[in-house]
């Protein structure tokens, strides 16, 4: 053997991406804390709207005159699951921008690892992590009362829907935790990602709102995503939301993904 | 089998972080299995050689093969052989040592049955079997110093970079450190290490480079450096001002403390000057209450390279 028939090891992008991964979740699993927070905003949200508001805003919504509370649980609820995976992105940015100044990152990069074998742990760890989150919101949604009329198929394409939303929020997150000049910094930029549902059909129909804010609110990623959401669950009309959320998946991820790696690969090598 | 090419050949390195030149072509050529040390003083320049040399920063001029690897158009092919404990601790706080090591055992894609035996050699060897499942929280400085040592060692590369090894660990744990290191070279291993300690470079390495302000002042085995200066002196300490003021008379080109009232006197040619000195100060009737010898150490070497007495603090700064 000479020196020059060392070759790197390659090939091993997923492997390396899969354990990457499992070091995310065995952080999740012994510092619960952050995941327990991910949890637990909506929920307080899903009552606090359910229960406080739900009784007056259900009656102004079309069927909710008589069960107007009931009526706004189901019309709340994908708001809310939204809001969760948008949520989610604090907690992304925040461990990112927490392991990005430990040593171990430093030594990540002297080994010869796929480069976004890091990134993509991050980002599979953190999306399992809000579709946990998802489902236990959701539990507490069917514990209040709301029963969703779906099918197999649209459980299906509302799930599927979520997972990717929440994959590519992650990326962005991901992105948002590197650009980040300290940790506070990084906890509160996605911030603004948990608000967007309110500005959107999260909460009232974007109808209702003053035609200046209207064009926002109808074509922001959010309120697509839930349309669509609240299409499968309740059978309202989708309309063209369900292709402008996918492209603004599509969108979002490739931004993410692309910002992200440019982040990390600059700060590799200075 | 037949290795060509020396573990680390460095030409003309520079590098500048904005204005700062932190290194200034440096030319350095380490052999494989031995050791060898960068010393200098906190911004000299040694870390950023180093992150150099492991890809974690690209250099503006010069080039640099580690392994036989160009570490700017081959970076991959460094990584593949080399492993890098940095000044700060690279490992993983929120895990437990035993994970951290079963971490790097997959990412350095061991067999998966390798794995666990390899994690329990590791764990065995640097002591910390009892602490394997505890969290990171709980191990003192120099156990997570072991640890991360370890973590470098689970494929044994061929090179190893240590930066600072020893910067804020207590006597014991150093001692520990150095065997440690001692074993990997036994073992064929290249160590590059960096260090503010002159007697640490002394202890373990080959060869010494000395580094000062982005350039190589001197380079040699520890023996070829302290020869650079020349040869040591006695320290007489007196009982009062009277007999310091008789004694300084007698040796020119002594010098004299009068706070501390000692003289020290320049003892070029070990026991022989040093007993005719004793002579000297006999016949003159001069009382020496005490007597050291003081032989040239790195300190002095250090102190005529750089015209600076460099005295490290227990706490590492990065340089």
């Amino acid at each position: 053997m000479t020196a020059a028939t060392i070759q790197p090891q390659r090939g091993h992008v997923v492997t390396d991406s899969l354990t990457m991964t499992s070091r995310n979740l065995l952080h999740m699993v012994r510092y619960p804390g952050l995941t327990v927070f991910v949890v637990v905003l909506p929920v307080v949200f899903l009552l606090l709207f359910v229960y406080v508001f739900g009784g007056t805003i259900g009656a102004g919504l079309p069927g909710g005159a008589v069960h107007g509370r009931e009526t706004y649980a189901a019309y709340v609820l994908p708001g809310i699951l939204l809001m969760t995976i948008a949520g989610s992105a604090g907690g992304t940015a925040t461990t990112v921008s927490m392991d990005m100044t430990e040593g171990i990152v430093a030594r990540f990069r002297t080994m010869a690892i796929s480069r976004a074998a890091v990134l993509t742990g991050h980002v599979l760890g953190n999306t399992l992590q809000g579709l946990i989150a998802v489902v236990v919101v959701f539990g507490v949604g069917l514990l209040i009362g709301v029963r969703p009329t779906a099918g197999p198929l649209q459980w299906l394409a509302a799930a599927g829907l979520m997972a990717l939303v929440a994959f590519a929020i992650t990326w962005l997150a991901v992105a948002m935790g590197m650009a980040a000049k300290s940790v506070e910094t990084a906890s509160n930029q996605p911030l603004v990602l948990t608000f967007l549902p309110f500005l959107g059909s999260g909460f009232v129909p974007t109808e209702s709102m003053p035609v200046w804010l209207h064009g926002f609110a109808q074509y922001q990623p959010f309120t697509p995503w839930i349309e669509t959401v609240r299409g499968l669950l309740t059978g309202s009309d989708m309309g063209v939301n369900p292709l402008l959320g996918i492209g603004w998946i599509v969108l979002l991820s490739v931004v993410g993904y692309a910002w992200s790696m440019v982040l990390y690969n600059r700060k590799s090598v200075r | 089998m037949t290795i060509v090419s020396p573990a680390i050949d460095v030409r003309g390195l520079r590098k500048s972080f904005g204005n700062k030149v932190v290194l200034d072509g440096v030319d350095l050529t380490v052999a494989r299995g031995t050791v060898s040390a960068l010393l200098g003083p906190n911004g000299a320049g040694k870390t950023t050689a180093v992150n150099i040399l492991t890809t974690l920063v690209r250099p503006d001029a010069g080039t640099a093969t580690v392994d036989g690897h160009d570490v700017v158009r081959n970076p991959d092919g460094v990584r593949a052989g080399i492993g890098l404990t940095g000044q700060f601790s690279a490992v993983d706080k929120l895990l437990t040592g035993e994970e951290n090591l079963m971490l790097m055992a997959r990412l350095r894609h061991l067999p998966a049955k390798r794995v666990r035996a390899r994690v329990a050699e590791l764990l065995e060897q640097f002591d910390l079997l009892e602490a394997a499942r505890k969290p990171l929280a709980t191990y003192s400085g120099g156990m997570a110093r072991r640890l991360d040592l370890a973590m470098t060692l689970v494929d044994t590369p061929r090179i190893i970079f240590l930066d600072e090894p020893t910067t804020g660990l207590d006597p014991r744990s150093r001692h520990t450190m150095w065997e440690i290191v001692r074993d990997l070279v036994a073992q064929g291993t290249t160590v590059l290490l960096t260090t503010q300690y002159l007697d640490e470079a002394d202890e373990l390495a080959n060869r010494i480079v000395v580094l000062d302000g982005g350039k190589i002042v001197a380079e040699g085995t520890p023996e070829e450096l302290k020869r650079l200066v020349p040869g040591g002196h006695i320290r007489l300490q007196f009982a009062d001002a009277q007999a310091l003021n008789s004694a300084a008379a007698l040796f020119a080109g002594s010098a004299r403390r009068d706070a501390a009232l000692t003289l020290e006197v320049p003892n070029p040619n070990g026991v022989k000057s040093l007993r005719s000195a004793l002579d000297r100060l006999d016949g003159a009737g001069i009382e020496v209450a005490d007597l050291s010898i003081h032989t040239p150490d790195l300190d002095d070497v250090f102190f005529a390279l750089t015209g600076r007495v460099e005295r490290p603090q227990t706490e590492g700064i990065p340089s």
